[in-house]
């Protein structure tokens, strides 16, 4: 035990099989031992599955539910200057071009279930945009799919 | 080296997205499909299922769990600066995919690859889709060097209803590639009417 809490192992320490430590705070933590990250530009990751469940404090499920794994998420420019641990400045970095759930969790190296309660946090706190689409299927209208048989025509 | 080039429009602020499902037996070349038509190099993300050992002492606090992850394989096309269409491959290991509705929901509709060799394959997911009523159609992917069917007579052997489009398909092919995404879309608006 550190003067901070519980000391985190080293990630790459730990056999994938390792039990998960819960915490039941709402917020995600600043982690206060910081995987070293093996950052290798924007080449998806090949991570055990620990570490992700660190960076999100346990957490499994977003409070969003409108994240779907094709959902497509925004940042501003502004958030590029926001102080941000690793991850969360990465996924700002990924989504200055609209980029899909899928894309974020891809290229973080992370799962989808992950990469969704990262997003849904930026967003409450308005670092992201996440593009709404309709209710299930009342967004692919007849016109909507006209647009998206001509466009894949036109490849 | 990538031979996708660049994207010809880079999706705006207020762009949406849709995505189709590219689904079929292990091996019948969803990833291939995926990327004769992709803009990016397919890409590989996972889901991570995760299930709680029962009867586990837990008085230290810790909980055990076994997660197990499914990887699949999408692409992505970013058809005009409003509109993002991505096609998302299901797990290669099939009986996964189906434990995961999070990828089939929302979906335009799929596209059910068959090997002729391997027909059996794709039952799994001929019965998933018209259980769910999710529209579909079928590629019937030609690998070299296997015998060549019409699709009549593929039709017969899955006993698959006229009402579903059964198209021949060459997964490397773009073109052929467009054609099998173009069928399932005109099956979409014709439903939509």
């Amino acid at each position: 035990m550190t003067e901070w809490g519980p000391r985190l192992p080293d990630p790459r320490m730990i056999a994938g099989q390792a039990p998960q430590i819960r915490r039941t705070v709402a917020a995600p933590p600043t982690p206060t031992t910081v995987p070293i990250p093996r950052d290798t530009g924007d080449e998806p990751e090949r991570d055990s599955i620990v570490r992700p469940f660190i960076v999100t404090g346990g957490r499994t499920g977003p409070i969003d539910d409108r994240l779907r794994v094709e959902t497509l998420v925004a940042a501003a420019p502004a958030a590029l200057s926001a102080p941000l641990n690793f991850e969360r400045s990465r996924i700002v970095r990924i989504c200055q071009r609209p980029a899909s759930v899928a894309e974020v969790a891809a290229y973080l190296g992370v799962p989808i279930g992950v990469a969704k309660v990262l997003i849904a946090d930026l967003e409450i706190e308005q670092l992201v945009t996440i593009h709404d689409h309709a209710e299930p299927h009342s967004f692919l209208t007849r016109s909507v799919l006209e647009r998206i048989r001509d466009g894949v025509r036109a490849l | 080296m990538s031979v996708h080039s660049e994207p010809r429009a880079v999706a705006s602020a207020q762009a949406i997205s849709a995505k189709i499902i590219i689904s079929g037996g292990f091996g019948v070349g969803k990833t291939t499909f995926v990327g004769a038509i992709s803009e990016i190099e397919p890409l590989t993300t996972e889901a991570a299922m995760t299930s709680v050992s029962e009867g586990v002492d837990d008085t230290s606090g810790l909980e055990s769990k076994t997660t197990t992850t499914v990887a699949f394989d999408f692409g992505r096309i970013t058809l005009d600066e409003s509109l993002v269409l991505y096609l998302f491959g299901t797990p290669g290991q099939e009986r996964f995919a189906f434990l995961w509705d999070d990828l089939i929901e929302g979906a335009i509709g799929a596209v059910v690859l068959v090997d002729t060799r391997r027909i059996e394959q794709c039952y799994a997911s001929l019965d998933f889709f018209e259980e769910a009523q999710i529209p579909f159609v079928i590629g019937v992917n030609h690998f070299a060097g296997s015998e060549r069917f019409e699709p009549e007579e593929v039709r017969d052997a899955l006993g698959v209803p006229d009402r579903i489009p059964m198209v021949n398909c060459d997964a490397r092919d773009r073109e052929s590639v467009k054609q099998v995404v173009i069928a399932l879309l005109d099956t979409v608006i014709v439903a939509v009417g």
